[in-house]
């Protein structure tokens, strides 16, 4: 049976993570192939890297780590941040990631995700969301969240998927940060408008919120940053919890 | 041991070789025919969409090279739905070395699979001392008819062949070097062949 899957995701600047970790035995906690190696150890599913510094200037930076995670990482990996071109989404590929997702640059140019997905195979373009509610109706942000749209969530998931999005990384801004659940009524619905497999990314507090996130929000994966990081929740307990509730886990 | 990876400009092929650098094998990637048949292993990789796949194979003379290779070849994924004799994406005929085709997972699943999925009914010694139920990790919208080549299934939508093996082919669908420790073993199984 295909099982859910747990995502830590780091947040990374000029090659290095961000925001802080506090894991026990980590040399070097600002290092994201020790991080990460440590979490494909203790059974996260897949690592999410998001350049949260992206520019031209520190691109080979960033496309050095990738290549450093690809060297000693045996699970599977995606990049994000700044990803506008083909050609960028190639070198990053080339040098060993296994997924791209793009944001901002697939709204302000939605071609992009058609023709990434004819060039790379759909399978590793994932297209992250960033949305919330306004007068309760999901609007898509952009720029980090810093940008209103008039996109409507739904019909841009649609969308993406027509055009040749493999996944979609739906991060709730109304629920990050909170650790108060995520979005778990819009993660359903958007189950409902499209067939290809949701991450669900925002408001991760406990273990009950990622039984709900797969349960009622019906995702296929789900992220969270700080509760891993900071050990709150550890992955192999939160396994563990969710296979006992009957929700298929890699243990 | 010489290990060479099949380079026809299809897919993330670095990770194969990273993966078998941690086991202390130095792969070399290479198209050239010569260095292909004097390997003792070759990998045959692939990811992307078959018929533009295939016509690369074609537009390089491997197509006929690699049903002729005696060495152990294992083909991952897109490679080893391309060892099939047909597949309905892109409506490729393949090198016909598995007897068996290639069909698209209807939309009562999503489509493509993917993540962590087990393999059962594990009957060769490429998955020695990986057990049963095992996991592996998966990325496809197509999948491998059941036949008597069959050496692992999985199920997703229905039950269908995860791997096949052919005298010295062999061929998974699932990525053995994201596959974590199970996904190590099977490569170093595949080494010692």
């Amino acid at each position: 049976m295909l099982t859910k899957r747990i995502v830590p995701c780091l947040d990374i600047k000029n090659g290095r993570t961000v925001k802080g970790v506090n894991f026990v035995n980590l040399r070097d906690a600002g290092d994201p192939i020790e991080l990460a190696k440590q979490y494909a150890e203790i059974g996260a599913d897949e690592l999410v890297f998001l350049d949260i510094a992206a520019t031209l200037e520190n691109r080979g930076t960033t496309l050095e780590m990738v290549l450093k995670v690809a060297e000693q990482v045996n699970i599977p990996f995606t990049v994000g941040g700044g990803i506008s071109s083909v050609k960028h989404v190639d070198a990053l590929l080339q040098s060993g990631a296994d997924k791209v997702s793009i944001n901002s640059s697939a709204v302000n140019n939605p071609d992009l995700i058609n023709e990434l997905s004819q060039k790379f195979g759909n399978q590793c373009i994932v297209v992250a969301i960033d949305a919330k509610q306004i007068n309760g109706n999901w609007k898509v942000h952009l720029a980090g969240g810093t940008i209103p749209t008039d996109l409507d969530l739904f019909d841009w998931a649609k969308e993406v998927e027509q055009r040749g999005a493999g996944e979609i990384l739906f991060t709730s801004m109304d629920n990050d940060g909170t650790k108060a659940g995520f979005a778990t009524e819009a993660l359903t619905k958007l189950s409902e408008v499209v067939n290809i497999p949701i991450i669900a990314s925002g408001g991760a507090g406990s273990i009950n919120h990622f039984e709900d996130a797969f349960t009622k929000g019906k995702a296929d994966a789900a992220l969270a940053a700080s509760v891993f990081h900071f050990g709150e929740i550890p992955i192999p307990k939160l396994k563990q919890e969710l296979k006992k509730q009957g929700i298929p886990v890699r243990l | 041991m010489n290990v060479v990876i099949i380079d026809y400009g299809a897919g993330n092929i670095k990770s194969i070789q990273f993966a078998l650098k941690r086991l202390g094998v130095d792969a070399l990637l290479s198209s050239d025919v010569n260095i292909i048949k004097a390997a003792d292993k070759v990998i045959f990789p692939g990811v992307g969409e078959a018929s533009s796949a295939m016509k690369k194979l074609k537009e390089s003379g491997l197509d006929t090279i690699i049903p002729k290779l005696q060495q152990p070849v294992l083909g991952i994924c897109l490679g080893m739905q391309l060892m099939c004799n047909y597949s309905e994406e892109g409506k490729t005929e393949g090198l016909g070395i598995f007897n068996t085709d290639v069909k698209q997972f209807n939309n009562t699943v999503k489509v493509p699979q993917m993540g962590w999925n087990t393999i059962s009914n594990l009957k060769s010694s490429l998955f020695d001392t990986i057990i049963d139920n095992d996991f592996m990790y998966m990325v496809h919208s197509y999948y491998a008819e059941p036949c008597d080549e069959m050496i692992a299934t999985t199920n997703y939508q229905l039950d269908y062949a995860s791997a096949l093996q052919k005298d010295n082919f062999y061929g998974v669908q699932f990525h053995p070097e994201k596959s974590s420790k199970a996904g190590e073993q099977l490569l170093k199984n595949f080494l010692g062949l």
